[in-house]
């Protein structure tokens, strides 16, 4: 590449950059300006009154929008779900790639079939097992059921076959049983596909908008994307404390996709091959 | 491929635990081999059983009933839910398939969006040079946010009166008081253009990760054939990523034909009801009017048009040779 040519593909690169990023450097902003100023015309780009005035209503104690409340809901949700889909997709994949048994092609292509199911139709009849179960309004409702998501165990399953057999081979030689080669040799194995599946699954729960809205119905349950939905209708047009919770929605994603960029690459990678 | 055909070599405990060496020695280590295989698959079955497959064929169950949540009494009416959606004079009908019509325009106009641009990305990032990860990474950036945020902050951004957009536009000299999120067709313009935004990165991984796997003697081969970039595009990347552009558009048009939490929170389904897509009313009727018969119609119903529609795009592209 010539000198110039370099120069203009860096600024195709760059440009296409800020599209991405300005708006979210433009809620963060907001988040820091006063009410008045966010709504100015013409804007303003740097809070000319830099304040944490949202911040402090959102964490107002007493709020009906308890914001501190619903991060620390959906931190447990997103790590509660991500680690039982960590434990139930891996014993199942396993099975699944390295045992014989009977209805094994049966069940692997009831499972692969789910991924095309569109999960709508899911939706009404599960609210009803929930509420059989008790567990409306709780968080239960947002850790378990989407733990029968099937992309996990096909994951993990691409990811098990693709690992050589010989070291397996040689645990049962020496006496191992299945449990202690899934858990001694297979696993560790696995690091990196397991934090995949862990990234992912996190940040699928993190950001669930659509059954929280409908399952979750007293303030304190909520987690924080339905909470940003009542923050919108509560604070109409104080942008500052709506973008304030959309930060705080935003930063541990942000940092969690900063620190484990390769990963969730990776898995967003394979689910286009597994067509 | 290969990793099955190793498979079936080198794996000899199939075969001997199929044929099993002969009675005497099937003792209690024999029987539990052969039980662990459902021991592993048992807690994920569970979960899979309770909330996959007994809701997909409980919604169809409750789709046959006048099944109102709040009432005790839930009728069994046969095949009436799905009539009320084909008869015109019903209370359901022109609200259904004006969601339908939403969910349809949505998705014929974000996909052709979505399949095009993504792959002019990764064609551009398909290459080696300083800095590439990170570009990656940027343009990947906003798919890590879920729908509530993007909802929230675009609907601040494209607001008619107080947005930044009309502000911009007012700034270098435009009209400033376009209503992005209240009027047609500018509130399909922004759904449209904020799940693109919003959404481009994901395919264009997919497409990066199938170029990739583009053998490089292809286009060295084009080369010395001669013919231009085009000719290469046409002849070895089109084909090459053919796998790939099956999974991606199948993909796309059922993300697109689920969308719900962009027209949600930005439009609220403005200017009346133009921008509610399908999923928007089956969630409102089941779950928040609570007749779940009705909606659970609308949600089978939904589901066997993508289903169609899936099977002819798979036909489409099988038929290309």
């Amino acid at each position: 590449m010539s000198r110039t040519r370099g120069i203009a593909w860096y600024t195709i690169l760059i440009g296409l950059s800020l599209i991405f990023i300005a708006p979210l450097v433009w809620m963060m902003l907001t988040a820091f300006k006063t009410p008045g100023e966010a709504t100015r015309v013409p804007p303003t780009v740097l809070p000319q009154e830099p304040t944490t005035g949202a911040f402090g209503t959102l964490f107002e104690s007493g709020s009906q929008t308890p914001v501190l409340r619903w991060f620390l809901n959906s931190l447990l949700a997103a790590t509660g779900q991500a680690a039982l889909i960590l434990v139930v997709a891996s014993m199942a994949a396993y099975a699944l790639a390295r045992m014989e048994f009977r209805g094994k092609n049966l069940l692997f292509g009831m499972i692969v079939a789910t991924l095309f199911v569109p999960i709508f139709i899911l939706i009404i009849p599960n609210f009803l097992i929930v509420d059989r179960l008790g567990w409306l309004d709780t968080l239960w409702a947002l850790i378990v059921p989407g733990a029968a998501s099937a992309f996990g165990v096909f994951f993990l399953r691409q990811f098990f076959e693709s690992l050589p057999r010989e070291l397996e081979e040689a645990a049962v030689i020496e006496g191992a049983n299945s449990w202690q080669v899934f858990t001694r040799v297979i696993l560790p194995l696995s690091k990196p596909a397991l934090a995949t599946l862990a990234v992912i699954s996190f940040l699928t729960n993190w950001n669930d908008f659509i059954w929280p809205i409908y399952v979750l119905f007293s303030p304190e349950s909520f987690t924080l994307p339905p909470g940003l939905g009542i923050l919108q209708g509560a604070y109409t047009i104080n942008y500052p404390v709506v973008m304030a919770g959309a930060a705080i929605a935003s930063v541990p994603a942000l940092l969690l996709f900063m620190i484990a960029q390769r990963y969730v690459i990776e898995g967003v990678s394979r689910s286009g091959l597994k067509g | 491929m290969v990793e099955q055909s190793v498979h079936a070599l080198e794996d000899p405990r199939p075969a001997a635990a199929a044929t099993g060496p002969g009675r005497a020695r099937r003792t209690g280590v024999k029987r539990s081999a052969r039980t662990t295989p459902y021991l592993f698959l048992v807690p994920y079955f569970l979960l899979f059983v309770t909330f996959v497959l007994v809701p997909a064929v409980y919604g169809l169950w409750i789709s046959l009933h006048d099944w109102d949540y709040l009432l005790p009494g839930k009728p069994f009416v046969g095949l009436d839910n799905y009539q009320a959606l084909f008869d015109a004079n019903s209370a359901v009908f022109d609200f259904f398939w004006q969601s339908m019509q939403a969910t349809g325009i949505f998705t014929v106009l974000s996909v052709p969006l979505l399949i095009a641009v993504p792959l002019v990305i990764a064609l551009l990032l398909n290459r080696s040079f300083p800095g590439r990860t990170f570009f990656r990474a940027v343009y990947f950036a906003p798919y890590v946010l879920g729908v509530a945020v993007i909802g929230v902050l675009w609907r601040f951004v494209l607001d008619p009166n107080l947005g930044a957009v009309n502000a911009l536009l007012g700034a270098i000299g435009l009209p400033a008081d376009t209503p992005w999120t209240t009027d047609l067709p500018w509130a399909w313009i922004s759904l449209v253009g904020v799940t693109v935004w919003w959404t481009l990165g994901f395919n264009a991984v997919i497409y990066l990760a199938g170029l990739q796997d583009i053998p490089r003697e292809l286009y060295e081969a084009a080369r010395i054939d001669g013919g231009g970039k085009w000719a290469e595009f046409r002849h070895v990347t089109l084909p090459g990523l053919r796998p790939v552009l099956l999974f991606v558009v199948i993909n796309t048009i059922l993300a697109s034909s689920n969308m719900f939490g962009q027209a949600y929170l930005i439009t609220q389904g403005a200017p009346g009801v133009e921008t509610r897509t399908a999923i928007m009313y089956i969630a409102q009727t089941g779950l928040r009017d609570f007749k779940m018969g009705s909606a659970a119609a609308m949600s089978y119903l939904l589901t066997l048009v993508l289903l169609i529609i899936s099977m002819i795009t798979f036909r489409l592209f099988r038929t290309k040779d």
